[in-house]
């Protein structure tokens, strides 16, 4: 029973990395660019929906809030410093957007103050549901699991129906031919940008009533996210969503299961701590095993 | 190259300022403004300035002038910063760290350089027992002492099995030591989590699993705020109590909203404590800043009220330091919390309470008091320091 | 690369070592000793830009996990002197050997892969050695460790600030000019060339894995020694030391400095580190400016600021 609930537990948590890691793995994909202040638009996200629900009342209006203000401020960020770092390597982009998280930081102390947010679950969304008997599940969690189902399919629909759709994939793997056709290049990458940001936002704003709202609160779901992309294959959204149910199964299972699996050989006290400690590097240690067998990750995209 | 020299020359002398005598006596705080925890240092800076700007750029009736620097939480950072106040700003007074781990790299250098530290927060074991030093003084808590209270009243609410969740580092673990010794009952589960965690839910099934009477936590700032949302989520608030170290501040209180509600914590100082000192310390926060202080707050007053007592009885003279340190000993000022007087290893012997998280009349989140748990309380590590 | 060849290359490189060599009896004429340390810590971290200069700006290799190699040295120097400051000459190679031991474990499994794979597993490897120091009750966790002094080597007091600094200038000299030398031997074509075009040199039956290995290897070696001065200078190791936004800022130096040049990740070093003190003292909003400065000198300074001060464009 607790298997499940805890298994439960990564997918949720699977979830959110996937919201992530979909926008970062896009933007690497088709614009074969690095983002490391992905992190930022999570942020952005969490603090916009916070202060309107504040204000307001209502997690919707956040919601409908926060994703245009991450979705905008991505494209921003686009057309005055990103644009121009298409063409140059990895390292100049690493520079740039690590600048842009220094930046970013400082922006939210300076306009919401050092002080965490307040973000609470909506009314409608809270408490538990009973899943099985003696199983309780928060519905809050449940709609997570949802929105990011939803997300999926809605990524899946737009570049396996829609013209615009196919435009980004083609522009994926041949910028030419597509600038070519007459698709105006600039304005795709600028709204691939934007989508991949809006995500960010997005679970930036399902994040706001679990985690706490504070500055610096992409880094540390940042450096996951990057893990996730890595294992499913960088530019592969569907390596992405992959990944990221595999790393939360492995993080949440390994905190959960770690200690008492320890505990058979070793006395509690030191299983506690080395649990503890095996299990922080959890998700690491994955990823390099996993690495040094599929070097290219578990969906590779040529890179050309 | 003699442009360069020039230019390299012109940057590094820029901030050329002589330090010239019969000026305002100069405080250094070193203090955590950035990082996620930037609002505790934020809430002790504040604390300390009211005290100067009460006293109209006085403490104890001598002119100050306070430095202040943000050490990102970086002990490499706050050494930079304590070597600058100290070389360039000859100051003889610091105070301000949040942080263990940054006190622990600042102090043991700059009191052997004969500076005086006085800690408004940061308290390690290390610099209570056999590291303790004739300039440290703290004017909060040692690390563990919070988590005796808590100990304490667990015992005495007849608790006898206790579930525990804290983060697996120094601090963390010392905590839990801290309950263990004056916790009396069993222990339903024990788990330690990644410092800066962000999701518990896999704490939390286990949690509920293990069916404890109550719950000990220790997480502080931003884990704290995620844990006990997610405890709330979980349809667990008010089924199983939650007990902990001052973790759930008045800040704090305001991200967490009324999922904090029945929390219990510790404390030596509450914003309703009815002395004047502390009425009218509370009612001056109010009128400054706009929000109620904090537990962090009152220790940055207290500390300024402290410095300013001695300063007051070298009349400002910062040569003479053991007339400055015996005065310091005495700890002679009005402190907000009450009672209040060094132990020979100059930590607190203080009296200690808890509170409960509670709504108040007007919908607000606020910390009630429930009670004195310990009186006249010394640390666990006095006996251990060597000084006379 | 071939910049500090070049006569105003040379002139600036000299006219830089020389303002070094002078810069103590400097500050004190100016009463800024406190500046000694900063600058001494800019110097340490120049030594680890450079080895990160190494296998980044020369191999291709961009390593986004150094910080890790600077920790194992620090946190070497700092568990040896649980027991009393040590010798130097025990401890400082031990803290190479150890970080050389771990690159040579980490660099097996990551020079497998390319581009951005390369960038992350680095980082998880980072990542893992900051978890284990950081719950391990023996390296004092994350309050870190405490040193009682500096280390001992004979005939020099490092207590002394300023034999110090000499030290770690003397010690940055020597391994600059190993790696100009290095760099311009066939071991340093060889690496360049695997940068450019891996397949080529591989055709031609050179063992490329092998070389970025062992300049993998130097680098994790070097940047080891760093982290002992490091944990030498603040008489003090801690976690901070081995976060990832540390192995950023370590990047950071290079690219403001300027990749694949010599003396440019030690240029980057002094600027970021200088810059940070500066601005930190007239606000406390510092990182709101120096994040768009940085993003500024990517946009504007290609290359970055050696080639500009030294009169260069890149050359690739």
């Amino acid at each position: 029973m607790l298997v499940l609930e805890q298994a439960l537990n990564g997918l949720q948590l699977g979830v959110m990395l996937f919201l992530m890691s979909a926008g970062l793995t896009l933007v690497f994909g088709i614009m074969r660019v690095i983002n490391l202040a992905h992190g930022s638009f999570y942020m952005i996200g969490a603090y916009v929906a916070a202060t309107v629900a504040m204000r307001s009342g209502s997690f919707l209006l956040g919601l409908l809030a926060a994703l245009p203000a991450a979705g905008i401020a991505g494209m921003v960020v686009e057309l005055l410093v990103l644009r121009r770092l298409y063409r140059r390597d990895h390292l100049d982009q690493v520079l740039a957007t690590f600048g842009l998280i220094f930046f970013f930081n400082e922006l939210t102390r300076m306009i919401w103050g050092r002080q965490p947010l307040f973000m609470d679950v909506p009314s409608w969304l809270a408490g538990s549901v009973e899943l099985l008997p003696g199983i309780h599940y928060p519905l809050y969690r449940l709609a997570i699991l949802l929105a990011g189902m939803v997300v999926a399919l809605f990524l899946y629909l737009l570049f396996s129906r829609t013209r615009l759709g196919m435009q980004i994939r083609a522009g994926a793997t041949s910028r030419e031919i597509v600038g070519a056709l007459g698709v105006n290049i600039r304005l795709l990458y600028t709204l691939v940008f934007g989508l991949g940001t809006m995500l960010a936002g997005l679970a930036g704003v399902m994040a706001g009533p679990i985690l706490a709202v504070e500055p610096g609160m992409g880094e540390s779901i940042l450096i996951l996210t990057f893990v996730v992309i890595v294992i499913g294959g960088i530019g592969s959204v569907r390596g992405a969503l992959v990944g990221a149910i595999l790393v939360g199964l492995v993080d949440t299972l390994a905190r959960a299961f770690l200690p008492g699996l320890l505990r058979l050989a070793l006395d509690t006290a030191a299983a506690d701590r080395a649990g503890a400690a095996i299990a922080s590097m959890s998700v690491y240690i994955f990823m390099a095993l996993f690495l040094a067998f599929r070097p290219a990750g578990l969906f590779p995209v040529s890179e050309s | 190259m003699n442009r360069y020299l020039a230019a390299v020359l012109c940057c590094l002398l820029l901030p050329l300022s002589m330090a010239v005598a019969g000026e305002p006596v100069k405080i250094g705080m070193i203090t955590t403004l950035s990082t996620k925890a930037g609002y505790l240092g934020e809430e002790i800076r504040d604390g300390f300035r009211l005290a100067v700007d009460l006293g109209q750029g006085r403490l104890g009736g001598i002119p100050v002038e306070l430095l202040v620097a943000d050490d990102g939480r970086s002990p490499e950072k706050g050494r930079q910063i304590a070597e600058r106040f100290i070389r360039r700003d000859h100051v003889r007074i610091l105070t301000g760290t949040v942080f263990s781990n940054v006190a622990l790299a600042v102090v043991p250098k700059v009191v052997r350089q004969g500076v005086f530290f006085i800690s408004p927060n940061a308290g390690p074991s290390r610099l209570a027992g056999e590291g303790c030093s004739a300039n440290f003084f703290n004017v909060s808590w040692q690390t563990d002492t919070l988590s005796e209270v808590i100990g304490q009243y667990a015992t005495d609410q007849g608790f006898d099995n206790v579930y525990i969740i804290a983060p697996n580092y120094v601090a963390g673990r010392d905590n839990v030591a801290g309950f263990r010794r004056y916790y009396r009952g069993g222990i339903a589960g024990e788990v330690y989590t990644a410092l800066g965690q962000a999701d518990y839910a896999a704490e939390i099934a286990a949690l509920r699993k293990a069916a404890p009477d109550a719950v000990y936590f220790f997480l502080p700032g931003g884990m704290g705020i995620n844990f006990l949302k997610q405890y709330a989520q979980a349809g667990l608030q008010g089924v199983i109590p939650l007990m902990g170290p001052a973790a759930t501040d008045g800040r704090l209180l305001g991200a967490v909203g009324e999922a904090a509600v029945g929390v219990v914590n510790s404390a030596q100082w509450s914003s309703e404590f009815d002395n004047p000192a502390n009425r009218r310390f509370v009612a001056a926060f109010r009128k400054m800043y706009g929000r109620t202080p904090t537990l962090f707050a009152s220790q940055g007053y207290d500390a300024a009220l402290l410095i300013g007592s001695a300063l007051r009885a070298v009349g400002g003279d910062m040569n003479r330091s053991d007339a400055f340190r015996a005065a310091l000993e005495k700890a002679d000022f009005p402190s907000v919390r009450g009672r209040f007087r060094f132990g020979r290893n100059h930590f607190p012997i203080q009296d200690y309470y808890v509170r409960q998280v509670v709504k108040s009349g007007d919908g607000g989140i606020v910390n009630r008091l429930l009670g004195r748990v310990f009186t006249d309380h010394p640390d666990a590590y006095a006996d251990r320091c060597p000084l006379q | 690369m071939a910049a500090e060849t070049t006569r105003s290359g040379l002139v600036f490189c000299g006219g830089c070592f020389l303002l070094l060599l002078v810069l103590p009896p400097l500050l004190d004429l100016a009463g800024q000793q406190y500046l000694l340390s900063l600058a001494c810590r800019a110097l340490i971290y120049g030594l680890a830009a450079s080895s990160l200069n190494l296998i980044l700006g020369y191999g291709g290799m961009v390593s986004l996990g150094h910080a890790a190699f600077v920790g194992i040295g620090a946190y070497t120097v700092g568990i040896l002197a649980r027991s009393g400051p040590g010798s130097g000459l025990v401890a400082w190679p031990l803290a190479v050997v150890l970080a050389m031991l771990f690159a040579l474990l980490t660099g097996a499994v990551s020079l497998r892969t390319r581009g951005m794979h390369f960038i992350m597993i680095t980082l998880a490897f980072a990542q893992m050695v900051y978890f284990f120091f950081t719950s391990l009750e023996t390296c004092g966790g994350t309050d870190g460790i405490p040193l009682s002094g500096r280390n001992l080597l004979p005939g020099l007091d490092l207590n002394d600030d300023r034999v110090f600094y000499y030290l770690c200038l003397g010690l940055l000299t020597l391994l600059l000019f190993l790696l100009h030398r290095l760099i311009h031997a066939r071991f340093g074509r060889v690496l360049v060339g695997s940068r450019e075009n891996e397949q080529r040199l591989q055709v031609l039956g050179l063992a490329t894995f092998g070389h970025r290995l062992l300049a993998y290897c130097l680098a994790g070696g070097i940047a080891g020694l760093a982290g002992a001065l490091l944990a030498n200078l603040g008489e003090y190791v801690s976690p901070s030391m081995l976060h990832w936004t540390r192995s950023g800022e370590i990047m950071v130096m290079v690219l403001l400095g300027g990749t694949g040049t010599l003396a440019g990740p030690v240029l980057g070093a002094f600027v970021l580190l200088f810059l940070e003190d500066y601005l930190a003292m007239y606000t406390e909003h510092w990182m709101a400016i120096l994040g768009p400065v940085l993003i500024l000198v990517v946009l504007f300074a290609r290359g970055g600021l050696y080639p500009l001060l030294a009169g260069h464009g890149r050359q690739r």
